[in-house]
């Protein structure tokens, strides 16, 4: 019920913090954290349950599991469940959701309480994202994030917001829809097959799929992960949207939203469609070497600083999608690993730039330069989230992307060294972006305050987290390790086919003594 | 007139006696409040007396009538709105000072006549319930004539609806003439039989009457004049054109065209495709281009009228079931839309251009949530009922294998999305620049239209939530139809 819960708070939330407003817009900020918060300890409970769950090897694959019928007619159930690929994600969101509610604490002062149920209802529906069980359920909260997400730029973004707004909407709806015909054809050849018409995924799982007609259905679905992602050629509405939007909507965008479409491939493409998905790993694996290079280069041309951001995420995400579609335990333990450290790094960077406009109300880079004498906090904040993002040894994010090409070494040699110098356009394009808006000739007398209590307060938190991942990741390989198995094991048709024997390879466990280099496995 | 049919028939006796007596005591009682108390007192028993019929059906009251569960759940769908209607309609017209009487007792006698049109077996009674839905119509449209456009929409509607019907009659005249009968069920046999007919007849025939029945419908190519008669009529008129009329000739095809094989093969599936096709991407292309709101919704519905035609072309119980649960859907979000676009006119003009709307959100929170709603569930965006019915029609497109059709639909729901944000951007930006024109900010509900209002809504979020006793209640109805 725990699941059930956290969905419910924060829909609730969103509720009261909507009508909160009418009496003051400090209730709705505080109504927003409190749900937040209140989800925050049941997700801590969660975790706490997981821990027992793993170490008692009670069986089963999903540790809380919800299930209550509710379209039967059409084989509709409301089915939530969570395992090791969920739970660190569902904590993200929360974490993220957090870090959200703070960042806009001064920054949104029109229609708060509409804000901050927008806010939630988004987040709400990410939950649901990352617990659905059941096919039609997932495309139901697929579809929830998009509006409360589209308002969230519409009316609180930039200069073009509603440009930005409504190309975001329309390329996730028109994939989504795509995305929902993919749905309707699995359901159906499922249901010709056994006679059993049902949207479970537990029951999709065994659809037996092949030739053109699996090909044409995987590619439903891949397009509409691939947009979410978003891989090279599906990536135009991102630095529009994350750019105009709010810095909460950016933090959610980068941090959360692209995290959906990495989450889909994992879950549903590749177990789902099997041999028919692998045999188009190359593509996609070409496609996520594109996006690494292309998003760096781009990324490298920008003044605008979100901008910026927002084209380093294309970048960041290539790497998820290449290691997604290597699908060995290495590769799939360093995408979550990425989706995670990436959430965070970039978050951060969104807040930073976001702290900043709300300072000298401008992004542009060519304006800024000098402020570290000005900002020395800000300065240095920026400047550790900008060595995280290109990866730096010992933070989150260089573990993430080490692992995704250890593993797809394996897959692709060709890929994963083209993919290797995506790390050096990274260097370039991130210490050059603390280049020009920290340090070199000032170029207008900006009078800026630094970060106070409440920015510094988010910031460490983010700073903790990505420090502890990068120093001692172990817990959340050990959380996705069993959960990836379970999804390797769905993939293959037959057997471990000789793809993946080779490269069973899995990060050890160094605190329990197993040393063993992984290799060797 | 045996008891048993008196019985079977009590729904439709019920509007009609209502409308008489309304008529009878128009001339001395000059209540509104009664007026519509009466109307709906009609409809109320209407409603009430559905369950009894029901209870009897299926039963063929001579070769006119059908009363069978299916029918009798459309009649049940069309009081409703009915119902609905009127209580808008109540607070639309104080503000006109108007003379009232006679609105309602158009407004019955149109719904008698789509009562009658989805029970219809016959080409006697389909094109009787027809003329008497269309012919009241043309004053309904036109009652407020002082407004702008108002007249336009009405004299446009009165040729057009007129030319329509002639095409209709003369279709049923040449496939009577050919087949010898005007019976629904027997013309499919004869049909089936291949011969002794002389086909080119039939088949101008049929496109005849499809020709009428596409006006109707307001489909592409037949869709000229739902725009300017959506602009012109009042609110709560527009929204009984847009959900009752349409919706029982919806009722009546799905009837017999899901019935028959002939529609799954051949020209007449070709053709109805191209209609499909056509009025979803006229509609939504034409309504991208629009400034007015209720043009907007005109041209999207006839979008939503093509989606409806792939679950017809489909046929078979699902895609009955399908398209039933499209069009209860449909009605609740339009009757919405309309219901609050009634209630932010004023009695000078109609709150219907995109720049009225601006601001709305900070104006009337309340409203424009509600607006919101209803645009959300047009388009198909889950938690509204709008959503699973796109939902179902599309699945039974799929089941079926008309991937041409389904990816047209969904390609074009994306397309749809646009305009129907204009909109909702537009509620929810800022306040319009100081010196524009506002709505009166005076503006008051009455309860009983406010919480029909907020019923409604509540209905479209129940729908999208928890669909399972309107499916339950589709399904009993639906098992009255034979399928082979």
């Amino acid at each position: 019920m725990t699941l059930l819960w956290m969905i419910a708070v924060l829909v609730l939330g969103g509720l009261l913090a909507g009508i909160g407003d009418r009496m003051s817009p400090r209730l709705a900020r505080w109504i927003a954290l409190g749900a937040l918060g209140i989800d925050l300890i049941l997700g801590i409970g969660l975790c706490g349950e997981y821990a027992r769950w793993t170490s008692s090897d009670a069986g089963g694959r999903w540790l809380e599991e919800i299930r209550w019928e509710w379209i039967p007619s059409a084989g509709i159930a409301f089915h939530l469940g969570v395992d090791g690929l969920s739970l660190p994600l569902i904590l993200l969101t929360i974490f993220l959701g957090i870090m959200a509610v703070i960042a806009s604490w001064n920054g949104i002062t029109e229609r708060v309480g509409f804000f901050h149920f927008n806010l939630l209802w988004v987040l709400s529906g990410i939950l649901g994202v990352f617990v659905a069980l059941d096919l039609f359920l997932f495309f139901f909260c697929w579809e929830l994030m998009l509006v409360p997400m589209y308002f969230l730029i519409a009316i609180w973004g930039h200069e073009h917001r509603i440009y930005a707004a409504i190309k975001f909407f329309l390329f996730t709806q028109g994939s989504g829809l795509l995305m929902l015909v993919a749905i309707l054809g699995l359901y159906f050849s499922h249901g010709g097959q056994t006679g059993d018409y049902t949207f479970a995924y537990s029951a999709l799982l065994e659809t037996d799929l092949s030739g053109a007609a699996a090909l044409w259905l995987m590619l439903g679905f891949f397009v509409a992960f691939a947009v979410k992602l978003p891989a090279f050629p599906f990536h135009p509405w991102l630095a529009d949207a994350h750019t105009e939007a709010p810095t909460a909507g950016s933090v959610v965008l980068a941090g959360l939203l692209l995290k959906t479409g990495a989450y889909g491939l994992i879950r549903f493409v590749i177990p789902i469609f099997g041999e028919t998905a692998l045999d188009f790993a190359p593509v996609a694996m070409a496609l996520g070497v594109i996006g690494i290079l292309y998003g760096a280069t781009l990324a490298f041309a920008q003044t605008d600083l979100k901008r910026l951001i927002a084209y380093s995420s294309i970048s960041h995400m290539g790497f998820v999608l290449l290691g997604v579609f290597a699908w060995n335990l290495l590769a799939l333990q360093g995408v979550v690993m990425q989706m995670i450290c990436h959430g965070i790094s970039t978050g951060a960077l969104f807040i930073l730039a976001g702290e900043l406009q709300d300072r000298i109300h401008t992004r542009e880079m060519d304006r800024m330069g000098g402020l570290w004498t000005k900002v020395p906090r800000t300065a240095g904040v920026g400047l550790f989230f900008a060595l995280a993002s290109l990866g730096l040894p010992g933070l989150g994010n260089f573990v993430a992307e080490f692992l995704i090409l250890l593993g797809s070494f394996r897959a692709s040699v060709i890929f994963t060294a083209l993919a290797a110098c995506g790390l050096v356009a990274a260097v370039v394009y991130a210490l050059w972006m603390v280049q020009r808006v920290f340090h070199g000739e000032e170029r207008e007398s900006w009078k800026l305050p630094d970060f106070a209590f409440r920015e510094m307060g988010m910031m460490s938190v983010l700073i903790a987290a990505i420090v502890w991942l990068g120093l001692h990741p172990q817990p959340v390989f050990n959380a996705v390790k069993s959960a990836l198995e379970t999804l390797q094991h769905d993939a293959a048709a037959e057997p471990l086919s000789a793809r993946w024997r080779e490269s069973s390879a899995v990060v050890p466990d160094l605190l329990r003594g197993s040393a063993a280099p992984p290799m060797s496995r | 007139m045996s008891l048993a049919e008196l019985q079977a028939l009590s729904p439709l006796l019920a509007i009609a006696c209502a409308s008489l007596v309304l008529l009878m005591i128009a001339a001395f009682l000059q209540s509104h409040t009664a007026v519509v108390l009466l109307t709906l007192a009609g409809n109320a028993v209407a409603l009430a007396l559905i369950p009894p019929a029901a209870r009897l059906s299926p039963y063929r009251a001579g070769a006119l009538l059908m009363i069978d569960r299916y029918a009798l759940l459309y009649m049940a769908l069309i009081f409703v709105a009915c119902g609905v209607v009127a209580i808008l309609s109540f607070d639309y017209l104080e503000k006109h000072r108007l003379k009232r009487d006679e609105y309602y007792i158009l407004l019955l006698l149109a719904t008698l006549g789509s009562a009658v049109l989805v029970a219809s077996t016959h080409f006697v009674t389909f094109f009787l319930g027809l003329e008497l839905l269309t012919v009241s119509l043309y004053v309904m449209i036109a009652y407020v004539f002082r407004k702008e456009h108002s007249l336009e929409g009405a004299l446009k509607y009165l040729i057009l609806a007129g030319a329509s019907s002639a095409f209709l009659l003369f279709g049923m005249a040449l496939i009577y003439a050919e087949l010898g009968t005007m019976e629904f069920s027997s013309l499919a046999a004869r049909v089936a039989q291949e011969a002794g007919y002389r086909r080119v007849i039939v088949l101008a025939g049929t496109a005849l009457m499809l020709t009428g029945v596409g006006f109707k419908l307001a489909v592409a190519p037949f869709h000229m004049w739902t725009p300017d008669i959506y602009q012109g009529a009042p609110a709560p008129v527009t929204a009984f054109v847009a959900t009752v009329s349409k919706g029982a000739v919806v009722g009546l095809l799905l009837r017999y065209l899901t019935a028959f094989e002939v529609i799954r093969t051949g020209s007449a599936f070709v053709a109805i495709s191209v209609i499909a096709v056509a009025s979803m991407v006229v509609g939504n292309l034409l309504a991208l281009l629009q400034e007015n709101v209720k043009r907007i919704l005109a041209y999207s519905s006839i979008a939503h009228l093509g989606y409806l035609l792939v679950g017809v072309l489909v046929g078979g119980r699902h895609a009955v079931e399908a398209v039933t649960f499209y069009l209860v859907a449909y009605f609740a979000s339009t009757l919405g839309a309309f219901g609050l676009i009634g209630f932010l006119s004023t009695g000078e003009r109609e709150t219907d251009m995109l720049k009225d709307f601006r601001g709305l959100y900070s104006r009337r929170p309340w409203v424009a949530a509600g607006f919101t709603t209803m645009l959300l569930s047009l388009t198909g965006i889950p938690l509204t009922a709008g959503f699973l019915g796109k939902f179902f029609v599309l699945a039974a497109g799929v089941n079926s294998g008309l991937w041409f059709l389904v990816l047209m639909l969904a390609l074009n729901s994306a397309i749809g999305l646009f305009y129907y944000l204009r909109i909702i951007v537009a509620i929810y930006s800022a306040e319009p620049v100081r010196g524009e024109a506002v709505a009166s900010p005076t503006l008051r509900a009455s309860a009983p239209a406010g919480a029909t209002l907020a019923v409604l809504c509540l209905a479209v979020v129940g729908l999208g939530i928890y669909p399972k006793p309107v499916i339950a209640l589709i399904q009993t109805a639906i098992s009255a139809l034979v399928y082979e």
